[in-house]
């Protein structure tokens, strides 16, 4: 059999695609506001005075990043309505990326956090600043812009991701692209299309991940 | 000893160890309000530690700390003491401010703004009046015309300058400094200097400072302490310090500082 | 995706959740399922070792094609690192098992997951290749230039051999990746940890018990990768320490 597309079909099916990929840039953007925002909840766990609680906050981060998010979907899918908490495919997909991503997040937060000099902690000291004001006017603000590069790097794996919801029938874009499939017995155009769809996406992403990163390093700051 | 009726800071027995290092062993060391004392000593002798567990940056081994009056690094629960929670640190720290050696300015603030943000989250002023005494301040230290700079756009004197007047605009009793020109150049020295001397004019400040500029401390100084492995070795008046020092240590000292300086 | 090597704290971590895991299993009668997932699990292992064994082979032949290749091989190897770097595992899976049929390359659904998750990770440790070579001090390459080596020769005895104690962590992270990754497998039809417990979920209904043994199981396979991922680190680093030495 030799190389064929069929472009009908392809102009037929791109809208479709188009109202699929809605879905997905949704699941997308909300799972990553959960990882940004778990994810620094994490890094601040893990810098907390009781070894208690850094202890709980790695081996939760160990596991969560050492076992597979489609797994870790299935388990928020089938498993927490056990617990009483019965969630819709879409909200468990987007929980489980989130969490999944919050772990990877808290990494790049906390070299974030590490990189801040132990003198800006010891100023805050000196002014009296309460832990909580110490972290939010002093230690965040300069520990958040240098890694929000590596941050949009997980922007992009988390949206490289989203087609996992599929195996819970989420009507996003690779579960749209197969429903269609299967209906009209055409894999090559759906699928090569949600493929080029992340290809383009991931390829601007990492072109304006670039200026970002280059616009961060021209900006004032750095001598204290 | 030169003992104080009612010392703004003491020392009571003090030690600090690093692992089975003895930084500081058994100190007992006084200053009055209002007093201006020049540490000085060997690199390593235990100066700046003496200043860092002041301002809570360390904790102690053994012994306590008296700052006017109060206990700082403990507490009264009921009639014993025990070590400080945060709560009675605060209230205490308060007191002090501190200028490092490397400015440790907050390099994402303007220089109006690294003085206002203490009194604002801390001290609960409003934003104009945080604003009005940081200007004021800054206009103190001769950088009225700085205020919107940020450090990175700043000379090392200029920061030092806008570090002084953040800690100033806490309204300290007791201000530390900490070799504060040992990182400028040579050439900035002298404006730094020239803030401290004006601040040595008020009244209500107790100064503490840790330097290497032996004519700067012999005119302004009330008192010169010789620190040497952990020890006051020497203290006295400037005079009796730099002109009459009696202890092997200092003469030697002073001989070699005076010399290369 | 590259960062910090996983700790050994992984160890103690993992002995909790092992802990927590026998709490769920010795309650459930749990012989059941523990057969059907072992079978499992050795096809996610058979998954993860073929995986592996492409990715290091792409891996290398991309890095050095893009940074020694001709004109057209660089091309080659950028067009290959980026396109599997930009689209899904998943998609790269669906399209080999869906689409290669079309242009009369029909494999097996074992073969399809270990190329692609293996041509996945690959594109990824391309660049950590690259990037470890180029770490290494450009004076070795004058030596060796000096002593007349080719550059091949060069490369291979000695760039590589110092790259390879650089490339260990950020690896041991794409193995773990990988790993994570063969799960993906189940939704083709093949057999493994991922696609088992699906099957005894849909059978049995015992969700809890079932995922949780489940993710016991990847942890342990985790461990079990990065635990063997530190003892080259320490026999590698302790080579290169003599070898500096000397
Ligand atoms: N964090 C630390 N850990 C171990 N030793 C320290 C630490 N800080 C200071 N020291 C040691 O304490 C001694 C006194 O240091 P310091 O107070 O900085 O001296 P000075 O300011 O007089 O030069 C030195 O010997 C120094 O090496
Ligand atoms: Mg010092």
């Amino acid at each position: 059999m030799m190389f064929e597309w069929d472009w009908n079909y392809t102009w037929e099916i791109l809208p479709i695609l188009g109202e699929a990929s809605l879905v997905t840039l949704q699941a997308t953007l909300l799972g990553f506001v959960l990882a940004a925002v778990l994810g620094l909840a994490f890094a601040l766990l893990r810098m907390s005075r009781l070894v208690y609680i850094r202890w709980i906050t790695t081996a939760i981060i160990e596991f969560i990043r050492s076992t597979p998010l489609l797994i870790q979907i299935f388990f928020l899918y089938y498993v927490m309505p056990e617990f009483g908490l019965t969630l819709d495919a879409m909200t468990a997909g987007i929980l489980a990326l989130g969490v999944h991503y919050a772990c990877y997040c808290s990494e790049v937060y906390r070299a974030g956090l590490d990189n801040v000099p132990k003198g800006q902690w010891e100023a805050a000291i000196a002014l009296n600043l309460s832990p909580y004001a110490t972290l939010r006017n002093v230690i965040i603000p300069q520990a958040i812009p240098p890694v929000v590069p590596a941050l949009s790097n997980y922007l992009v794996a988390l949206f490289k991701e989203t087609p996992l919801l599929s195996a819970i029938a989420v009507l996003e874009l690779m579960q749209t692209a197969k429903i269609l499939a299967s209906e009209s017995f055409q894999y090559t155009e759906p699928i090569t299309l949600v493929g080029l769809y992340f290809l383009v996406f991931s390829l601007i992403s990492a072109a304006l991940s670039r200026q970002l990163e280059a616009w961060l390093n021209t900006r004032h700051g750095g001598s204290r | 000893m030169n003992q104080v009726d009612n010392p703004m800071v003491r020392f009571e027995n003090v030690t600090k160890r690093y692992g089975s290092h003895t930084v500081l062993d058994k100190l007992d060391f006084e200053v009055a309000a209002n007093e201006k004392v020049a540490i000085i000593g060997p690199s390593g002798s235990g100066k700046t530690t003496l200043l860092r567990m002041l301002m809570t940056l360390e904790e102690i081994d053994d012994g306590i700390i008296y700052v006017d009056g109060e206990p700082l690094t403990h507490m009264l629960d009921g009639d014993r003491l025990v070590p400080a929670n945060r709560k009675h640190l605060s209230r205490v720290r308060a007191k002090i401010g501190m200028v490092f050696q490397h400015f440790n300015l907050f390099p994402h603030m303007s220089a109006v703004n690294n003085c206002i943000v203490a009194p604002l989250t801390v001290l609960g002023l409003s934003k104009d009046a945080a604003y009005e005494r940081a200007a004021e301040l800054l206009d103190m230290v001769g950088l009225g015309d700085k205020l919107d700079h940020y450090p990175g756009q700043l000379s090392g004197g200029q920061k030092q300058r806008v570090a002084i007047a953040r800690a100033l605009a806490m309204r300290p009793k007791i201000m530390l400094f900490d070799e504060v020109t040992s990182a400028l150049d040579p050439e900035l020295v002298g404006e730094v200097l020239k803030v401290i001397r004006k601040l040595g004019d008020a009244h209500d400040l107790t100064l503490l400072m840790v330097t290497h500029e032996m004519g700067f401390a012999k005119e302004f100084a009330d008192r010169v302490c010789f620190f040497d492995q952990g020890k006051i070795a020497e203290q006295g008046t400037p005079e009796e310090i730099f002109s009459a020092p009696t202890n092997e240590r200092t003469i030697q000292f002073l001989s070699a500082v005076l010399e290369t300086g | 995706m590259q960062e910090k090597p996983i700790q050994h704290r992984l160890v103690i971590v993992g002995i909790l959740s092992l802990m927590a895991g026998f709490a769920v299993v010795t309650y459930s009668s749990f012989r059941e399922f523990l057969p059907e997932l072992l079978r499992g699990a050795l096809v996610t292992i058979q998954v993860t070792l073929g995986g592996a064994m492409v990715a290091v082979a792409a891996a290398l032949i991309a890095a050095v094609f893009k940074m020694y290749g001709s004109l057209f091989g660089r091309w080659l190897a950028i067009f290959y690192i980026e396109v599997f770097r930009g689209t899904s595992a998943l998609v790269q899976l669906f399209w080999m098992f869906f689409v290669l049929p079309y242009f009369g390359i029909t494999l097996e659904p074992f073969t399809v997951g270990v190329l692609a998750l293996g041509l996945n990770i690959g594109a990824y440790g391309a660049e950590v290749i690259r990037g470890a070579i180029q770490s290494i001090d450009k004076g070795q390459w004058e030596a060796a230039t000096a002593l007349n080596l080719s550059r091949m020769q060069t490369l291979r005895r000695i760039i590589l051999p110092q790259a390879f104690v650089v490339m260990i962590p950020p690896w041991g992270n794409l193995f773990i990746e990988l790993l994570k990754g063969t799960a993906l497998v189940s939704m083709i039809t093949l057999g493994d940890l991922a696609f088992k417990a699906q099957q005894l979920n849909q059978n049995t209904l015992r969700t809890v018990e079932i995922f949780s043994l489940v993710l016991i199981m990847y942890l342990c396979l985790a461990m079990i990768i990065t635990s063997l991922m530190r003892a080259l680190e320490r026999r590698a680093s302790r080579g290169l320490v003599r070898g500096r030495a000397s």
